[in-house]
């Protein structure tokens, strides 16, 4: 009668999952071998002494403008000669950054939101539903640029940006985290609503409310800890939807700000570049090649988090 | 019944999206005239805000541009002031000072409505066949490589995919015209960029579907009856398993016909889709929220055909 399978936690099941997701794991090989590289990329600079430095810093400008890909300049050069490759792969850490930072502000806000909504219930939750409701049926693109171009003057106009020029590129940074996070939390209050919804009325919690524990003890020890696999899922495809919104963004010249670059502002030099005499393929083929293996990367580790913590069969 | 209740809802609804977005834009610090190329003097700058009313209080701008604003004339009477949302009148746009909202939606709407209707074809055409043939031929080699390119084109921004497009058929190979927008041969190459990455969600929504549509009991009992498996999923399936797709495909038409920017700025198109972007940009209060209103309008009427079709799918859902 024993079963000879030892017992393993929810998280362990998850984990032999997700193991068993083969292009999720492939994708997480390739995230990981992009981040490597992206942080190794200076030190590389850094330590192949000052020719290869000078060939590919990535603000360093030359004569050979306009050269298509070759030995020396892997995904060739743009309009000041600098080398494309160095500046994809420090154009990564915005993109990258905003991703990450921003997923995990809508986390913030999505869970607490659908969580306070779903476990208070009656007025209060209907009251903050239809706001996620109103705010659906806006076009977000419009709350995104009014949020970041009057922020982006307000910044511009501080006292700390006036004492120290070099900060404004940073918070503008700091303003995109907080901008996009803003705008991409609606789907996460939905789910964790409904999770948390179906969650309260389950014998364990309605046994620690018996027991006299308050609403705060209960959300944060029962309710948050069990939406947690969902959460995760949801995050790594939130991920790529903000590293879009970003490029977007600076592909309008909202994002970050020139030197400072990111995948969208480097696609959009590529597009002014465009003229029907030449073609110069490489400024937007590249970056947008490693923008669309990232983003492809990051779907399908989120299908294989939704496989492995099994969100969708869940009631 | 339900239906009219719908299309009540949605006026205060609508009231509710207008008043947030211009909330949104007062409450921003700055005023539409702050980016003059030259900066008016005092003066013409006080003329100009007396001109769009922007020296009264918040409210009194919102009630007026509602148009239930009613005003004491000199002689005492109440009289009410013309104009307005509620007469059809979108206001004067702040920027483009000789425009009305209504003459910019007039001429941008149906340049966007075109191309956002061949887009939404062109994305059912193609997702629509192959969402049905990787479902068919689910766990097969043809499965992975049609439900591959489907998330890969999925995860292609319309900013990578327009340039790439150009660039090829355009300037290289010279197969098609752009930058203007007269014969039909302009729209393929931007209605072709607006619509791939939905050719991609709409493929693996329609899979998705089919698949589960073939779960269920009457599928299972179709089979018994030794219908081959095209006929089982064209026949049986099909019709629930459209269903998922008939929901993505309300919202996704509202953003199709409400224009792109991407698109329509890489191919110089004259939509509105640019102006969603740049009255944004230019805090340009009555034309940011004409076209919130209108992206509302048409996204509430789109769920609601959505509802409609519905219930001439599946028998089975009715409205209360």
């Amino acid at each position: 009668m024993s079963d000879a399978r030892p017992h393993l936690s929810p998280a362990q099941q998850a984990w032999r999952r997700f193991r068993r997701h083969r292009p999720a794991i492939v994708s997480a090989w390739f995230l990981a071998t992009l981040l490597l590289l992206v942080l190794l990329w200076p030190v590389c600079l850094r330590v192949l002494g000052t020719h290869f430095a000078g060939l590919h810093s990535p603000n360093q400008l030359s004569d050979a403008q306009f050269s298509p890909p070759n030995a020396a300049h892997w995904f060739g050069t743009d309009l000041h000669g600098r080398d494309v490759f160095s500046r994809v792969l420090y154009g990564a850490r915005i993109s990258l950054l905003v991703g990450v930072v921003g997923a995990l502000v809508s986390l913030v806000i999505g869970v607490l939101w659908g969580a306070i909504a779903g476990y208070t219930g009656g007025r209060t939750d209907a009251v903050m539903m239809r706001f996620v409701d109103v705010l659906y049926s806006l076009p977000t693109i419009i709350f995104v640029i009014v949020l970041l171009t009057t922020l982006g003057q307000v910044i511009k106009h501080s006292h700390w940006v006036q004492s120290s020029p070099a900060l404004e590129g940073n918070l503008r940074v700091v303003l995109l985290f907080v901008g996009l996070g803003a705008v991409s939390w609606l789907t996460m209050a939905r789910i964790v609503r409904g999770q948390v919804l179906s969650l309260r009325t389950r014998p364990f919690v309605e046994a620690s409310r018996a027991l006299g524990a308050k609403p705060h003890w209960i959300l944060a020890r029962h309710i948050i800890p069990n939406i947690f696999g969902i959460a995760i899922t949801y995050l790594a495809l939130t991920m790529p939807a903000i590293i879009l919104y970003e490029s977007f963004l600076s592909y309008l010249g909202l994002g970050v700000q020139p030197p400072m670059a990111s995948w969208g502002t480097l696609v959009a030099e590529g597009v002014t570049q465009i003229n029907p005499i030449r073609i110069y393929w490489w400024l937007i083929a590249f970056p947008g090649a490693v923008l669309v293996s990232t983003l492809l990367a990051l779907n399908f580790l989120g299908d294989g988090l939704r496989d492995a913590w099994d969100v969708k069969n869940r009631p | 019944m339900y239906f009219v209740r719908r299309i009540l809802f949605a006026v205060p609804l609508l009231l509710v999206i207008s008043l947030l977005a211009f909330m949104l834009v007062k409450a921003m610090p700055g005023g539409p005239f702050d980016r003059e190329r030259a900066h008016a003097s005092p003066e013409v700058e006080r003329n100009l805000r007396a001109a769009y009313h922007l020296d009264e209080p918040g409210w009194k701008q919102y009630l007026r541009y509602l148009g239930l604003l009613w005003e004491r004339s000199p002689d005492g009477s109440l009289h009410h002031v013309s104009g307005g949302l509620l007469n059809g009148d979108f206001g004067k746009s702040t920027k483009y000072r000789n425009h009305t909202v209504n003459d910019i939606i007039a001429q941008g709407l149906p340049v966007s409505l075109l191309l956002g209707a061949v887009a939404f074809g062109f994305a059912m055409g193609l997702g629509l066949p192959i969402g049905f043939w990787t479902a068919a031929k689910r766990g097969r080699w043809e499965d992975y490589i049609g439900s591959f390119f489907t998330i890969l084109v999925v995860c292609i921004p319309a900013f990578v995919i327009a340039p790439m497009l150009i660039l090829g058929f355009a300037l290289k190979w010279r197969l098609l015209p752009v930058g203007l927008w007269e014969t039909p041969w302009h729209v393929i190459l931007p209605s072709a960029g607006l619509g791939m990455m939905f050719v991609g969600k709409i493929a693996r929504i329609f899979r998705e579907g089919m698949l589960q549509a073939a779960q269920s009991e009457f599928v299972t009992a179709a089979r018994a009856k030794g219908l081959s498996e095209y006929a089982l999923l064209l026949r049986h399936a099909v019709r629930i398993g459209v269903l998922p797709v008939v929901s993505y495909a309300g919202p996704m038409l509202a953003d199709l016909l409400t224009g792109s920017f991407v698109i329509e700025s890489i191919f110089q198109i004259p939509g509105i889709g640019v102006f969603l972007v740049n009255s944004s940009l230019n805090l340009d209060a009555p034309l940011i929220v004409g076209l919130a209103l209108l992206y509302a309008m048409l996204l509430i009427v789109l769920n609601l055909a959505v509802d409609f079709a519905y219930t001439l799918l599946d028998p089975r859902v009715k409205y209360e």
